[in-house]
């Protein structure tokens, strides 16, 4: 039910992928989604779908949990090149009313198709092979430029991998309170759609009550430990950047080089 | 006595056609009678619990079938919900379940849901409540404002309002003070035994279920092991401790005792059973005068 959501979920593993370090990871990551939307023709997208296909074998996680995250945006997907099909300039080849498809329009329509996938293939495997904790940790590294001007960094990722933490366990509490639900007769799959989101609220109320409990818990326990904030503390697994990162660096430098060249060789298609 | 519930074949597989298919109950046939009360044993993850939740349709049996009052439960799966209200299901820490703003209303809800209304939804909270000695004055109270057993036993009320035939309470004292246990455990003998009702009781504790069951499910690794009533059930210590269950301490020190040649019958389960064959004894022997 609730829990079947593959996206976002951690499979671990000792492929190279989940070896690389989650810094450099997240900068890759970064780097090729700005590199997604500046393909403009055929070949700079083959160019970077290549790159996501390789990453994807590489993290050696079976790919139909990378269907299965694709599963949950399908309706984002279809809805956007709908319209891009649409919304397309130039010749008109068909037309009905004001609806008309035109050439541009349909390699719009590929264009960004493609590129949500992508950008959710390649985010899946930024999340399914690299842990919660490894991927705050990184952050909290990454922005900790940011302190100059005061950011609250250490802060801001540890609420993070709190809430992240939290994410199966509050995923179990509501698969239980519908259990807990329906045995006393609520009935959440027929109605209205007034009558269910009305159908929610026992469900809603108790398990904003826990995750309150929950967080009261958590900040007693924080207490206890002594737990003051981030200054003068030391990490149990400091990172280090490894060959292989640097491999991907260069990798990640291929493929912007070879996007680069295709825009510039072969013209724009949108 | 006739029989309400039967238990055909049943099975059920987790995860069925995935990687991660595990068989939680494997070929469990059974019958239950009307106005028993039942307990059901077995280790952490022996199936008890998956086993109940196929009693009211919450989860789908992938083999065999429930058979209530002689008709199969998922004969006609849009009439599902009406299953639900026959066969009360009360979960582990109901007290997390709670949400209205008054305890009335929160018991009120399973019974509205029914479509109870009036005077006969007010008579079925309050009886409710009686039952779980909630006193009055707590109904008009936020259930977020109780104490920890005050909101199980309101939790309990809220299904026992429903007035199912047969109540199913998962590990009702689970977390409960010892004296906590004890009360509510007595207001469920009362309630069975008042509204002559079948009541299905899953617990962890021995003692509990020796005191109160009628017969006894043995569940482990999935399959069923053993349906028999208390008294051999508990006799069949060894084998229990195989399935990783001990019998209650009375029946263990009763039965070291028959085992060092001391003239005891098999299957004594409660320590008042213990102080009368005891006692009988050592008036036999000459030692009590």
């Amino acid at each position: 039910m609730v829990r079947d959501v593959a996206f976002g979920q951690y499979f671990p593993g000792k492929s190279i992928i989940h070896r690389l370090d989650p810094r450099g990871k997240i900068l890759v990551f970064i780097a090729f989604v700005a590199i997604i939307f500046c393909t403009f023709n055929y070949c700079s997208l083959a160019v970077t779908a290549a790159f996501t296909a390789m990453f994807l074998i590489l993290s050696k996680i079976p790919f139909k949990f990378y269907f299965k995250s694709l599963k949950v945006i399908i309706f984002i997907v279809i809805i956007t090149s709908v319209f891009n099909l649409f919304y397309g300039t130039g010749d008109v080849i068909w037309q009905w009313g004001i609806i008309k498809i035109t050439w541009n329009g349909i390699h719009r329509a590929v264009f960004v198709t493609s590129r949500i996938i992508c950008l959710i293939l390649a985010s899946s495997c930024l999340t399914f092979t690299t842990s919660p904790t490894e991927l705050t940790d990184a952050i909290e590294r990454l922005m900790k430029p940011l302190n100059v001007i005061h950011f609250p960094v250490h802060e801001i990722s540890m609420m993070m991998s709190l809430a992240l933490r939290f994410v199966p366990t509050l995923l179990e509490e509501t698969d239980k309170l519908m259990q807990a639900q329906k045995a006393r007769g609520a009935d959440m799959e027929t109605g209205n759609i007034f009558k269910r989101v009305k159908a929610l609220i026992p469900i809603l109320v108790p398990l904003f009550v826990s995750a309150f409990r929950r967080a009261y818990d958590i900040a007693t326990a924080m207490e206890c430990r002594c737990y003051r904030g981030g200054t003068g503390r030391t990490r149990m697994k400091s990172l280090h950047l490894s060959a292989l990162d640097v491999m991907s660096f260069i990798a990640m430098g291929l493929v912007i080089g070879g996007v680069i060249v295709c825009n510039i060789f072969i013209p724009s298609v949108i | 006595m006739s029989e309400i519930l039967e238990l055909k074949n049943l099975g059920f597989v987790y995860g069925q056609g995935t990687p991660f298919e595990k068989r939680a109950v494997d070929n469990v046939s059974l019958k239950i009678n009307k106005g028993e009360l039942v307990g059901i044993i077995g280790h952490t993850g022996s199936g008890k619990s998956t086993l109940v939740q196929m009693l009211n349709g919450l989860i789908k049996p992938t083999e065999g079938e429930v058979i209530l009052d002689g008709k199969s439960i998922w004969a006609e799966p849009k009439k599902i919900r009406s299953v639900r209200f026959k066969v009360g299901m009360v979960f582990q820490y109901p007290e997390y379940q709670l949400f209205e703003e008054t305890v009335y209303k929160d018991i009120a809800f399973g019974a509205i849901n029914k479509g109870l209304s009036g005077d006969e939804l007010d008579r079925a909270v309050r009886s409710a409540a009686e039952f779980t000695s909630l006193k009055p004055e707590l109904l008009d109270k936020s259930p977020f404002d109780l104490s920890g057993g005050e909101k199980r036993r309101a939790a309990i009320a809220g299904v026992i309002a429903m007035q199912p035939e047969i109540l199913i309470l998962d590990e009702p004292t689970a977390g409960l003070d010892p004296m906590g246990r004890e009360i509510l455990l007595s207001q469920i003998v009362r309630y069975h035994k008042e509204m002559g009702n079948t009541v299905l009781l899953v617990s962890h504790s021995m003692e509990d279920i020796a005191r109160v069951a009628d017969r006894v499910i043995v569940m482990n690794n999935s399959k069923l092991m053993m349906f028999d009533t208390t008294k051999e059930v508990f006799a069949r210590g060894d084998e229990l401790e195989n399935y990783g269950l001990k019998v209650p301490q009375i029946t263990r020190i009763m039965q070291s005792l028959k085992q060092r040649g001391y003239d005891i019958p098999d299957g004594i389960l409660t320590v008042d059973e213990a102080l009368e064959t005891l006692s009988a004894l050592l008036k036999k022997e000459g030692k009590i005068w």
